[in-house]
């Protein structure tokens, strides 16, 4: 899209268009609103994700698609032929979210926002593809390419994308442009993937254990130690590198020696090699402090990221930068860890977008704003019909 | 008919009418019209989500409903505006029918309902509903639809306990299990059948609805069961599990008060059937204790089961639906 009229093309097209989908989307607000609560009311843990899935499945064969089905991995899938059919866009959710059964997972509408568990990670971005077909017909838009709409099992945490890799490596529709909803934040763009490595560190009183040496063990102070020599480790400031240390847990009352503790850790990088220097770091500090002390300590890496992703000057990068501008909306370039990941393994030119602005992501009172979503899809419409028409072709 | 053979015919579960399109053809083709009511009084927390699910999963994608209405009590919070920015028709109670003597309580907005409304079926449903689900409507209409011998279907709701065996209690709360079960037991051992009688929730035809009395309190729902059983008996009637319904607790105390009010309708409604005879006057005073330090202090309530009449026998009402003659209605 590098000539002027390709430009004027594109803002016929594509921009000018946005701000009556932004009014048309708005009329649409009970039927995105309830899509959300029901599927968000259905708890959806990883690896137990099937409930939520099956509502996902039924709904979408309700809206007329074709191919509704669940695979091996418990992905849910329905195809919205376009008039051509030449090429496939895949658009995808995690169905799967942070929060057990056992939490209240009741959600409140009120005038301007949604409250409760998930309902920004991922229950919005599920009920805008569930809620998409819908919006495309009241939009008066056939597509020329077929979009595949996926929620996508088994993708946080442990669930380490099990879903969308089980999908892309199977099957037989060859996909050409990926995008991944989020539902928060809105203007965030993700085109690229950093490097990545998950895992847990476990300290453990071995079950021979001495325990005439008792006062010296304890699987807590053990940690510690390995906590300490993980904040140690010298970071580079280019390529950009961080060690989140995520969640610790051990012990089990005031007055028991703990003698199980765990740290859940993320190490990110622009660099493959970087990623690599620090995951053999941390498995010479486990050995270090293993060898010192009685206790038992191992790491558990859950999952590994390559870094990767499309070039900021895209075509796809580019239209979606300018159909963000054109709906004022601030665009937060932000490197991606989910789902994105496995689209850039493939090689497929995919972006991550999100819908609205939240609060309180991943606890129980998670909240969403209402009045952005509008735009959020306005945006997403935006991106499709642009990839649709061809203006995010790379020559 | 026998009791287990009612239960056999007439109990559903709500999953037996997944079909809405189906429903929808069987709707239209009997000229149908479906009303929703939703009785309010401060519930802006809840009544948001309530309103969105019903507007847009039967009426927008399923025209099941073909209108919604909030009648409130007279909130003090945002019930009204929020219902009314998700679409629903709000009404304050006592705009309608508003040369009548005043009267506050969930039945009056359920009574003035029936003017209001055009629906020849009318559903109500409460308002504090926190899992609220578009079968707590269909559940209810669907036997209305495709019975037509039926005529007030109630909704229940199973409430599994841990239990070792196959079988299992099922049934309703402290003040159904408590009170009216044994009272239908002793009375009307038909109405037993019925497994949650007090649930908030049901369907009713109009031509039912018009023609009983309605107790504006506590006392409504029991006040219904008496009053068609009596008039059409337990094959007017239908019940259908709608799984769980979550909400809020009350208070035993509070349970006391709602049992003081059913109680005034029951008797009331037994003495008028001849069941009892020669009752005395009643007492409208409820007397709770309370104790702060070592004293017992007594806690009174006045309670007062006040009814309105068959809404056939309001001028208002036989005008707006041509009744020229109401007693033969």
């Amino acid at each position: 899209m590098d000539t002027v009229t390709d430009q004027s093309d594109f803002k016929a097209k594509i921009l000018d268009k946005l701000p009556d989908y932004e009014r048309t989307i708005r009329k649409l607000r009970e039927l995105i609103l309830a899509n959300l609560v029901m599927i968000g009311e259905i708890p959806s843990p990883t690896f137990n994700e099937e409930n939520r899935s099956q509502f996902l499945k039924r709904r979408f064969a309700e809206v007329g698609l074709q191919n509704c089905s669940t695979d091996e991995a418990g992905n849910v899938l329905g195809i919205l032929p376009g008039s051509v059919g030449k090429r496939n866009i895949l658009l995808v959710a995690h169905t799967d979210t942070v929060f057990s059964e056992k939490i209240d997972h009741t959600i409140s509408v009120g005038p301007n926002e949604v409250v409760g568990p998930g309902v920004a990670d991922n229950s919005l971005g599920l009920s805008v593809i569930a809620s998409l077909p819908d919006i495309l017909d009241r939009l008066g838009i056939q597509l020329k390419s077929n979009l595949v709409l996926m929620g996508a099992a088994q993708s946080l945490g442990r669930g380490n994308l099990e879903g969308l890799r089980f999908f892309l490596s199977n099957t037989e529709i060859p996909i050409h442009y990926g995008v991944c909803v989020e539902g928060a934040e809105i203007g965030r763009l993700s085109y690229s993937s950093v490097g990545m490595l998950r895992g847990e560190i476990v300290c453990m009183v071995p079950e021979e254990h001495d325990w005439t040496r008792m006062s010296y063990t304890n699987a807590i102070i053990t940690l510690n130690e390995v906590i300490s020599n993980i904040v140690s480790i010298p970071l580079p400031k280019r390529p950009i590198t961080s060690i989140v240390l995520g969640s610790i847990r051990g012990g089990h009352s005031f007055n028991t020696i703990a003698t199980t503790a765990a740290l859940r850790f993320e190490v990110r990088s622009e660099s493959e090699k970087i990623v690599r220097e620090i995951s053999e770091r941390l498995e010479e500090i486990i050995a270090e402090v293993s060898a010192h002390s009685s206790i038992e300590v191992n790491m558990d890496v859950v999952a590994v990221r390559k870094p990767g992703g499309i070039k900021f000057s895209h075509p796809l990068c580019k239209t979606s930068r300018e159909i963000m501008k054109s709906l004022d909306i601030e665009t937060n370039i932000i490197p991606s860890i989910s789902e994105l990941s496995a689209l850039i393994y493939k090689e497929i030119p995919s972006i991550t977008i999100g819908m609205t602005n939240s609060e309180h992501l991943r606890q129980p009172n998670e909240s969403i704003y209402i009045f952005p979503i509008y735009r959020g899809i306005a945006q997403l419409i935006g991106i499709l019909t642009s990839i649709d028409e061809g203006f995010c072709d790379a020559d | 008919m026998q009791i287990n053979e009612w239960i056999q015919h007439n109990t559903f579960h709500h999953s037996q009418f997944w079909d809405l399109k189906k429903m929808i053809e069987e709707k239209e083709k009997q000229d149908q019209k479906i009303s929703l009511c939703i009785p309010t009084l401060n519930e802006e927390k809840t009544i948001g989500k309530e309103v969105v699910l019903f507007r847009s999963e039967l009426q927008q994608r399923y025209p099941l409903l073909d209108e919604i209405a909030v009648i409130d009590s007279g909130s003090e919070d945002n019930t009204l505006d929020v219902a009314k920015s998700y679409g629903a028709d709000v009404y304050l109670a006592s705009d309608i029918l508003p040369h009548l003597d005043e009267k506050k309580g969930k039945g009056e907005n359920l009574w003035k309902a029936i003017y209001q409304l055009k629906g020849d079926i009318i559903v109500y449903v409460d308002a504090d509903i926190k899992n609220i689900h578009p079968r707590f409507v269909y559940g209810l209409v669907a036997p209305l639809i495709y019975r037509q011998e039926i005529k007030y279907v109630k909704a229940f709701y199973d409430r599994p306990l841990a239990f070792s065996h196959g079988v299992r209690p099922s049934g309703g709360g402290r003040v159904t299990e408590i009170l009216i079960r044994p009272l239908f037991s002793l009375l009307f051992p038909d109405l037993t059948a019925i497994i949650q009688p007090l649930s908030g929730e049901y369907a009713v035809r109009r031509d039912v609805l018009e023609k009983i009395p309605f107790p504006i309190g506590y006392g409504v729902e029991t006040s219904h069961l008496l009053d068609v059983y009596s008039r059409w008996g337990l094959d007017a009637f239908a019940q259908t599990d709608l799984d769980q319904r979550v909400h809020r607790n009350q208070s035993t105390q509070d349970l006391g008060k709602m049992a003081f009010g059913i109680l005034q309708t029951f008797i009331n409604r037994v003495g008028a059937l001849g069941i009892i005879k020669e009752l005395p006057e009643m007492q409208t005073i409820l007397r709770q204790y309370q104790a702060k330090e070592k004293d017992y202090q007594q806690v009174e309530y006045k309670i007062v089961e006040d009814e309105r009449p068959p809404m056939i026998t309001i001028k208002e009402y036989q005008e707006k639906y041509n009744i020229t003659n109401p007693e033969e209605a």
